[in-house]
């Protein structure tokens, strides 16, 4: 499929998915959003662009392979869950830590948060795995 | 020290034993071999105590819901186990060390026989049958491994298969006799099954608890009629053939008979099933080792009878019976292990282990002639090595049998008459007469390979010699362990000149003339064979295996048919015919629908859903459906929103974009709709789908009316920020309070995705 508007649009439109996942993932624990809406976009960025510049293209501008994206988003849920051991409560304890306590821009970071890119990151990668080998020719 | 300590440090060592090639070299097996010394040197000290009356038991938690704890419990049988395992796994460790250097992954062979030698360790000091029966079955795998080492050869992997179905059926019977056996007691720690033995003995579950162990103690054991797979595992190396496969793991079956001797043991059913089977197996194993060519599989019939002849002396379980058990079963262990490390070496000197092929081999290896010599000496039971000391209270025990009597002598002497020839035979037709020229030059075998032999025919010496001082301390306490109540028969070389000293001339001069007329012999055995014995067990079981295979083959083929369209209607059909059974025998639905409070917009939209859907089913091309399938998707997407479920919404619209674009890219890939499906089928689907349909209807009016306790959401909406600092509950649920349920769902959508890659890289491969 040899497109300019759809190849203009996915190089353009790409990144800003990428960060809206991003902020889609993040916002996910107060107001709608999620790991797993997020890593449904990141993947769907990468399809757009695979749609439009076919997937061996695809793959070459990004850094890493599908299949090693969804091993490494399992991982990080599954060691999300070793900081409550260290702690001394229940594998996969939620716990809390806040950076910039007082000052106006008060970050709170948990381990639900990595438990959730964790979840983004197989998502994304499961998916991308399966749409590139179908699309692939 | 203790014994849960040198379980897990062999256990451990077995898993790094592979690691360790590169750093040890040719010096893993002398290092390895520290191992088991040390736990060698940590029983020897135990015995005193042990001797002087006392028990060492050891207890860690395990499952503690299901009241079961990893629990050691060693007395002197356990001791006298511990000792053979570990004193000979100390040779055979040094001795494989140096027998596998000319083979690949040596490394994972040394960690193999760790492995066995730490879960053989474990079943003799269990002090609980759970635990013992894990360990049981701990010695099967490894079995399996070892026996299938020379992976690449099929007859050593159909060897493997067979001895790992044969025990491992046996260890399922096993394992239900043991579930048995806990049932009057409540527990399954040995100890409290000792102290009151009547409760099952009297139980109705006593008949099935004793078929069922029996059944996993003799398949273990190799007796008749499962014996055929002692044999087979000779394709193991010749290190495994020494270890396993004649002095420790098939021994774990006779072992387990002894320990369970004072529990289950002094009925009539007992002492009939054992000494049938025992004097049944002792008798076919000696008689086919007549015939046998190869080293190897002449030693492991031997080892066949000697198994036997351990269970019928259980079985008989006299005073003179359990004492010569003990005797037979340390002399057995200490000139089976040296003769199969011995016919290892001669097959590495020699090239072959065919006895036809080989003689004159003394002039190359006096050193090695002389080891053997010495242990042939003790299995053909004659002075002074501990060999004769066992055969004497065999016979001992055969002569105040107390059923028939004359049966079992005749049998008994029919076997030791085997044994003395066989001796002979492997000794003169081996080392002596004329050499019939070899490849290359046989060489002495190197120290290392002949040490092991070495230091167990002096053991058997010393202990010949020395049957007061050295061999009494050690046994006295096994024999009380298996039969309490027993004393230890004074061990002693000189009887005087009685009944049983004529029997072992007898014995021996038959022997000898046995061997002065073999060609006769073999000849006469061999017609025999071929006349009344020709259908061999290995070749029907493995026919039977085929059979099976073919069977469920045929099976399988018929439920796993391929066509996903029809797993998905089985699957359809099946789920939505269960729930309509339920809601046919449920309270009829009270509905109330009211649909004037429904807004114009939504209904609007509802009928854009059931237009998108009728235009679906009615589509003549693949992609129109599939586009209105994603319109239905859309429609109600905007349900969602308008009931504002927007996380909902948001995965809704993703799902459906992306389902469009998956199916599109599958489209392309699929051939024109050439053949439309018939009347019959449609209307067939039609029904199944209204069926599935119809109840997901049911089932969502039902879940709006009925209520239930109290709605766990209630509970999320409370803590999911009090407790989660989240405000979004779906996503606090998913990533906190469920957190290890979406892990396992991201687990499975992960290996469903690797399974569809692997599938499409094959296909492509493929074509």
């Amino acid at each position: 499929m040899e497109s300019v508007l759809l190849q203009i649009s996915a190089r353009r439109l790409r990144p800003l998915l990428v960060v809206l996942s991003l902020v889609v993932l993040y916002r996910g624990h107060n107001e709608p959003g999620g790991g797993f809406i997020g890593g449904l976009m990141l993947g769907a960025s990468l399809i757009l662009y695979a749609m439009a510049f076919g997937v061996r293209k695809t793959q070459e501008s990004i850094f890493f392979r599908p299949v090693a994206l969804t091993a490494i988003g399992l991982l990080v849920a599954l060691l999300s869950g070793l900081p409550a051991l260290l702690a001394g409560h229940v594998y996969m304890t939620g716990e809390w830590i806040t950076l910039f306590t007082g000052s106006l821009l008060e970050l709170k970071l948990g381990t639900p948060l990595l438990f959730d890119l964790g979840v983004y990151l197989a998502v994304a990668g499961m998916l991308t795995l399966v749409m590139f080998s179908i699309m692939e020719e | 020290m203790s014994t849960g300590l040198l379980l897990l440090v062999l256990f451990l060592l077995s898993g790094v034993a592979p690691l360790t090639r590169r750093v040890l070299g040719n010096a893993a097996g002398w290092v390895f071999a520290l191992f088991p010394l040390g736990g060698f040197v940590y029983y020897l000290s135990l015995l005193p105590g042990i001797n002087a009356g006392a028990l060492v038991t050891e207890r860690f938690a395990w499952l503690p819901v299901y009241d079961l704890d990893l629990s050691f419990y060693i007395d002197g049988f356990s001791i006298l186990f511990s000792l053979i395992v570990l004193g000979i796994g100390t040779f055979i460790l040094v001795y494989a060390g140096y027998y596998m250097r000319p083979y690949p992954m040596k490394g994972r062979f040394m960690g193999y026989l760790v492995f066995f030698m730490a879960s053989m360790l474990g079943v003799v000091v269990s002090g609980n049958l759970i635990t013992l029966f894990v360990f049981w079955e701990l010695t099967s795998i490894s079995s399996y491994l070892l026996i299938g080492y020379f992976h690449e050869k099929p007859e050593a992997r159909s060897a493997a298969l067979q001895a790992l179905l044969i025990t491992g059926f046996g260890g399922l019977a096993l394992l239900g006799g043991f579930v048995l056996m806990g049932i009057p007691y409540g527990t399954y720690e040995i100890q409290a099954l000792l102290a009151d033995p009547g409760l099952i003995r009297d139980s109705n579950l006593y008949l099935p608890a004793l078929l069922l162990v029996l059944a996993g103690a003799f398949t273990k054991s190799a007796q008749f009629p499962f014996h055929f797979w002692l044999p087979g595992a000779m394709a193991a190396p010749s290190p495994v053939s020494a270890f396993l496969h004649s002095a420790t793991m098939v021994k774990a079956g006779v072992f387990l008979l002894a320990r369970l001797n004072p529990i289950m043991g002094g009925t009539e059913l007992w002492y009939i099933l054992l000494s049938a089977f025992g004097a049944a197996t002792m008798v076919a194993g000696a008689w086919l080792s007549i015939t046998q060519t190869d080293l190897k599989r002449i030693l492991a019939y031997t080892t066949v009878s000697a198994l036997g002849t351990l269970v019928l002396l259980i079985g008989t379980g006299t005073q003179y019976a359990i004492n010569a058990m003990i005797i037979f079963l340390v002399v057995h262990a200490l000139y089976k292990g040296t003769l199969f490390m011995m016919a290892g070496n001669i097959e590495k000197v020699s090239g072959t282990r065919d006895i036809t092929r080989l003689g004159g081999l003394f002039p190359f290896m006096p050193r090695a002639a002389v080891i053997m010599g010495l242990a042939l000496v003790s299995m053909a039971g004659i002075p002074p090595l501990l060999g004769f000391i066992g055969k004497e209270l065999i016979y001992e025990a055969k002569v105040q049998a107390p059923n028939w009597r004359f049966l079992v002598i005749a049998a008994s002497f029919f076997t030791n008459v085997v044994m003395v020839f066989l001796s002979l035979r492997l000794w003169f037709d081996v080392f002596a007469g004329k050499s019939p020229g070899y490849a290359k030059p046989p060489h002495e075998p190197s120290t290392a390979l002949v040490l092991g032999p070495f230091f167990l025919v002096l053991a058997s010496l010393v202990l010949g010699l020395f049957p007061t001082s050295i061999a009494t301390p050690l046994t006295s306490s096994a024999v009380l362990a298996v039969s309490p109540g027993i004393e230890a028969v004074k061990l002693r070389i000189w009887h005087g000149f009685n009944l049983i000293l004529l029997l072992s001339a007898l014995t021996v001069l038959s022997g000898a003339l046995a061997y002065r007329y073999r060609h006769r012999l073999i000849a006469l055995a061999e017609k025999v064979n071929l006349r009344y014995f020709a259908r061999e067990f290995s070749r029907m079981f493995t026919a039977s295996i085929d059979r099976f295979l073919v069977f469920t083959k045929r099976q399988t083929g018929n439920i796993q048919h391929g066509y996903h369209r029809f797993y998905m209607m089985t699957l359809f059909v099946v789920a939505s015919l269960l729930v309509w059974g339920v809601i046919w025998r449920s309270d009829p639905l009270m509905l109330e629908l009211d649909f004037s409070q429904m807004p114009l917009n939504l209904v609007a939209v509802v009928v854009l859903i059931i237009a998108a859907a009728l235009s679906a089913v009615m589509a003549h091309s693949r992609l129109i459906a599939l586009i209105a399938t994603g319109v239905i998707g859309f429609g109600i997407t905007i349900i969602f929103i308008a009931f504002s479920g927007v996380d909902l919404a948001i995965t809704m619209i993703m799902v459906e974009v992306l389902m469009v674009i998956l199916a599109v890219a599958v489209l392309y890939h699929l051939p024109r709709y050439v053949k439309y499906s018939g009347t019959g089928a449609r209307m067939r689907d039609g029904l199944v789908a209204t069926l599935v349909g119809g109840f997901m209807m049911v089932l969502v009016l039902q879940a709006g009316t009925s209520q239930l306790d109290t709605p766990i959401s209630e509970f999320f909406k409370e803590k999911s920020y009090s407790e989660a600092f989240g405000r979004n509950v779906v996503n606090v649920i998913l990533v906190d309070f469920r957190a290890l349920d979406t892990l396992g769902e991201i687990t499975v959508i992960a290996i469903a995705a690797l399974g569809i890659f692997s599938m499409i890289r094959l296909t492509k491969k493929n074509s």
